[in-house]
């Protein structure tokens, strides 16, 4: 019989200040509604939550919080970056829902509680664990992905994009159930670290082991949008309103790969070879089909879907290299190139995201012809972040790519590395694509609406920091990577 | 120290025209011109400087991410300097080219312009290969915008595929960095990405040939040699005066710097078993691009060919490995430097005044503008190799060396310098002898050159000329530089003969 005692919910801090952040933000607006109250308020205990995680996360923090909660200062860590992206979705949010004609303040709640579903998550070496934070992530999101239905002018097809991402996501759970019911079978515990050296009960063999694991693997590709699991992913972004895909693309991401990092590494997954060359497989499959879709595509929501698929299959890349590589550097590769994801999703879908409000959302490239010379700072932050999509170096895009190309040579794996240099190289196209378009002179026929829409401050702040971030972290990767090389040893 | 300057300079100069551009239109190309002529200056001030008894004229090295063992480490010697005064010369040249030609959006040309010019002067002293590498790309993008916003017709494709091949290639070069980095770390158990330290890593014979493939191509897509030059004549063609300059100027060099300072003394076992198949590159691409180049009827396409067919023998020298045969290598990207960057800025002026680059449009314009036909035929003579100009000097001894390597490549490219004669004077023909007809284009701007276009043109034929009659400053200063390359590979090449 366990209890819990007082000790053990200090190192839950930064999830029971967002869970207070929600029950603030509930009775006010039970109480009152206040559309920049809500704002504020979410904002504010998301970011408080950011600075207690990465206080607690330094110099070291490794406590297990009842079986189902690992709280290392690896978890600490993404749940910073968690909460101080989420604390930036809110300003997004904010200036894009202003002007929607619904209630808009449960938004706000809606985007805390997905973010306690992902603390849950990155903190999850249990099943049980992994199972409610994945879930309480998607239903938030169904939520956040639906949100302007009621719009007459809303983002298009809204509807479509929430039904479909319910109905896949819950054939998706389904597989991850099924495949943990089948582990609980063999081995008669849910802990990640139980699943290849745990005991195995007589008769059921490695074959079964692999059913299992392969079953968890297609759940959670599911969620990563990895190929051949991504069908939905280009037509969930494009319906979503703009805040809501920026969350699915970036912490909806982050966290499920990072549960999805510990169940290979604590669960010694790799060591069944079936199962990497499943991850192979799938690596493979993304890359290029996410570079080569996107090519053709002229809505930007788009590019940035199939983009992301093609990120994902790069971090599946590190993901494999952990193989057999004796250091940390394909987890620390992971890190890296995670945070590196964060910064330049979160940059790029945020230009849109600025010049867009719910009623008019500027989602085709060919909006933004001629924005270098109408708006020089904003299409030199979206240049900068899509050159970082693209790997270039003085971005952190690059220093990620570096660390993923380090990993595989370690590991030797040569043939993705292969696919990994025609993936880059077919994706320049279409980062440069859009590049191109913003140095054109602009059309005079083009709508007024567009050109002269002009983002709030908040967003604008948020923007030029994570610029800075990018340059920084690109030309000086040195704090990162001490950083990441010390929290790194957590996950092992 | 003086290195870090040498960048930061260009950097920050950049930085101040852009911002420049809102008080007065004419201000950025001051600023540029200012930093530019700064930054030669520095560089000339090097030359006084003696070398270390390791051969730096001067180096810098600080931590930069000590995780992986990544310094700021640049270090310049005779072969760098003599790049680097190239790059300060042409960087000059380039700005007083586009001087009048840029009006949109002067200040965002510079500053692109002068980011290029850093990465180039990055390149050509960065002896860290991540740095180097971090320097490669970063003259990469930059470039892309010259192109794709102050191009000509086409420019989107010239741009997009000028980026997409030498981004590729340059990720292949990353690889085999990574690759050395690593076996590195498995030899002494750190990582290291240091010039000296890589040299001295063993890597099993069958991977280093791959390793030395993925450098290899990356210098020759950049150098170009056939197979991977077919971005060049759409990137020339689509160019502003200036970028092709630039382009053809300096970028072009990049490249046979990275084989001789790079790809040669890394890999000397996989170099010299590679060297015939690398000679008959260069030898495919002096005769191929010199056959193309007589078969277009666009003027900056032609130049374009011929740039690939002339850095043929830098190649050629470079893989014959002697001492002849690298000065030869070296004094043909200077004096190339030189005579491209002056042919392009002819056909770039040509274009500004009658707005088209179809030679079979043009036709007896020594009429009309004497003194630019008489320049034109001045820099043509110099590239097809006449005694006496410093093209000369850099063909022959590459010539020279590289027949004491192999007999039958030699022979072959020889041919070449009959191709080049054909072809300049060709031009000349088509475009300044002849009847002048004006029906294909409006010739009420045609004007002869300007003072201050004779110049930089003047300037230009100062410096071959010197070249070619009084060479021996220059491989003086590059002497020792190769020299010392050629010893460090003879020693790991006699080592593996004598262990074997």
């Amino acid at each position: 019989m366990m209890t819990i005692t007082l000790a053990d919910l200090i190192p839950l801090q930064p999830l029971l200040l967002v869970t207070l952040t929600v029950v603030i933000v509930m009775s006010a607006i039970a109480a009152r509604r206040n559309y920049l109250g809500a704002y504020l308020v979410t904002a504010a205990g998301l970011l408080v939550a950011a600075f207690t995680a990465f206080y607690m996360m330094l110099p070291s923090a490794d406590y297990q919080v009842t079986p189902l909660l690992i709280v290392d200062s690896y978890s600490l860590f993404f749940t910073g970056l968690i909460c101080a992206t989420a604390a930036c979705i809110c300003v997004f949010s904010y200036s894009y829902f202003s002007d929607l004609d619904d209630q808009k303040e449960e938004y706000f709640l809606l985007l805390a509680i997905a973010t306690i579903g992902s603390i849950v998550l990155v903190s999850s070496n249990h099943f049980v664990s992994m199972v409610i934070g994945i879930e309480t992530l998607s239903m938030s999101l169904y939520g956040m992905v639906a949100y302007s239905v009621q719009s007459d002018q809303s983002a298009k097809n809204s509807l479509e994009a929430a039904v479909k991402y319910l109905i896949l996501s819950a054939a998706a759970s389904g597989f991850l159930l099924f495949g943990m019911a089948l582990i609980y079978a063999q081995t008669g515990t849910l802990e990640f670290s139980s699943i290849i050296n745990g005991p195995v009960t007589s008769g059921l063999g490695e074959g079964f082991s692999v059913t299992a694991l392969l079953l968890l693997f297609a759940g959670l590709a599911f969620k990563l949008s990895l190929a051949p699991f991504h069908m939905w992913t280009p037509d969930v972004y494009e319906g979503s309103p703009l805040p809501a895909t920026i969350y699915l693309a970036t912490i909806g991401k982050v966290a499920t790969f990072v549960v999805l990092l510990r169940l290979i590494i604590n669960g010694e997954v790799l060591s069944l070879e079936p199962v990497t060359q499943a991850i192979s497989v799938v690596a493979m499959i993304s890359i290029m089909v996410g570079n080569l879709l996107a090519l053709r595509q002229e809505n930007l929501k788009r590019i940035l879907a199939y983009s992301s698929i093609a990120h994902m299959g790069y971090l599946l890349i590190a993901l494999i290299a952990s193989i057999d590589s004796g250091g940390t550097i394909s987890v620390e590769a992971i890190t890296v190139y995670l945070v590196a994801y964060v910064v330049m999703t979160l940059g790029a879908f945020g230009i849109a995201s600025n010049l867009s409000t719910s009623r008019a959302e500027l989602d085709n490239i060919e909006d933004y012809r001629g924005l270098f010379w109408r708006k020089p700072l904003l299409a030199t932050i979206f240049t900068g972040m899509l050159l970082s999509l693209a790997g270039i170096p003085l971005t952190v895009g690059f220093i990620g790519k570096f660390y993923v190309f380090l990993s595989g040579v370690e590991s030797q794996l040569w043939g993705l590395i292969v696919i990994l240099i025609i993936g880059s190289g077919i994706g320049l196209y279409y980062y440069l694509r859009i590049v191109y378009r913003m140095v054109l002179t602009q059309k005079e026929s083009m709508d007024p609406d567009i050109t002269a829409s002009s983002g709030d401050f908040g967003s604008q702040v948020v923007l030029v920091i994570a610029f800075c971030l990018l340059l920084f972290l690109g030309v000086y990767p040195t704090l990162l990577a001490s950083l990441v090389e010390s929290i790194s040893l957590y996950v092992l | 120290m003086i290195l870090i300057w040498l960048i930061s300079i260009l950097f920050i100069g950049g930085l101040i025209a852009w911002a420049s551009e809102s008080y007065d239109k004419n201000y950025p190309r001051l600023v540029a011109l200012i930093t530019v002529v700064l930054d030669f200056v520095l560089m000339f001030m090097l030359l006084q400087t003696e070398p270390t008894s390791a051969g730096w004229i001067s180096s810098f090295e600080a931590e930069w991410i000590p995780r992986f063992g990544i310094s700021l480490y640049f270090a310049l010697d005779g072969l760098s300097l003599l790049l680097l005064l190239l790059t300060g010369f042409l960087g000059v040249v380039a700005i007083g080219s586009a001087w009048d030609e840029i009006k949109v959006q002067p200040g965002f040309f510079y500053f692109n312009l002068l980011w290029t010019l850093a990465g180039v002067v990055g390149v050509f002293t960065a002896l860290d290969l991540f740095l180097f590498f971090f320097f490669w790309e970063v003259m990469l993008i930059p470039m892309y915008f010259i192109i794709a916003i102050w191009g000509h017709e086409n420019k989107s494709y010239a741009a997009m595929k000028f980026f997409i091949f030498t981004q590729v290639t340059g990720m292949l070069m990353l690889v085999s960095i990574l690759v050395l980095a690593y076996a590195h770390y498995t030899q002494f158990g750190v990582y290291s990405f240091k010039y000296e330290d890589l040299i001295s890593v063993n890597v099993s014979s069958s991977l280093q040939f791959w390793v030395m493939l993925g450098f290899f191509i990356a210098f020759t897509t950049k150098l170009p040699s056939v197979p991977f030059h077919s971005w060049l004549p759409d990137a020339h063609s689509q160019a502003p005066t200036a970028g092709s300059v630039i382009l053809a100027g300096i970028l072009l060099k990049t490249g046979a710097y990275g084989l001789i300072r790079f790809t040669i003394p890394l890999f000397p076992e996989a170099s010299a078993s590679f060297a015939p198949v690398a000679m008959a590159l260069a030898s495919i691409s002096i005769l191929y691009c010199a056959k193309v180049a007589f078969a277009q009827t666009d003027i900056k396409r032609l130049i374009a060919y011929t740039s690939v067919s002339h850095m043929g023998f830098v190649t050629l020298g470079v893989y014959a490995w002697n001492e002849q045969a690298l000065q030869g290598a070296v004094m043909t990207m200077l004096a190339h430097g030189l005579s491209a960057a002056a042919l392009f800025m002819l056909a770039g002026g040509l274009q500004h005044r009658i707005h088209t680059r179809n030679m079979s449009d043009m036709g007896g314009l020594w009429v009309r503008v004497p003194r630019m036909a008489v320049v034109a035929l001045f820099f043509s003579v110099a590239a097809l190799g006449m005694p006496g100009l410093g093209n000369f000097i850099g063909e022959f001894l590459a010539l020279l060396g590289a027949f004491q390597a192999n007999i039958l490549f030699t022979v072959i490219a020889a041919f070449g310098l009959i191709f080049a004669s054909v072809y300049s004077l060709w031009v000349i023909q088509r475009v300044f002898h002849g009847e002048f007809s004006s029906e294909h284009y409006d010739d009420s701007r045609l004007t002869d050159l300007s003072r201050r276009e004779m110049v930089y043109f003047g300037m230009m034929m100062g410096g071959l000329i010197w070249m070619g009659m009084y060479p021996q400053p220059f491989l003086d200063l590059s002497q020792p530089v190769l020299a010392q390359l050629l010893n460090s590979t003879e020693l790991v090449i006699s080592n593996l003969v004598s262990t074997q």
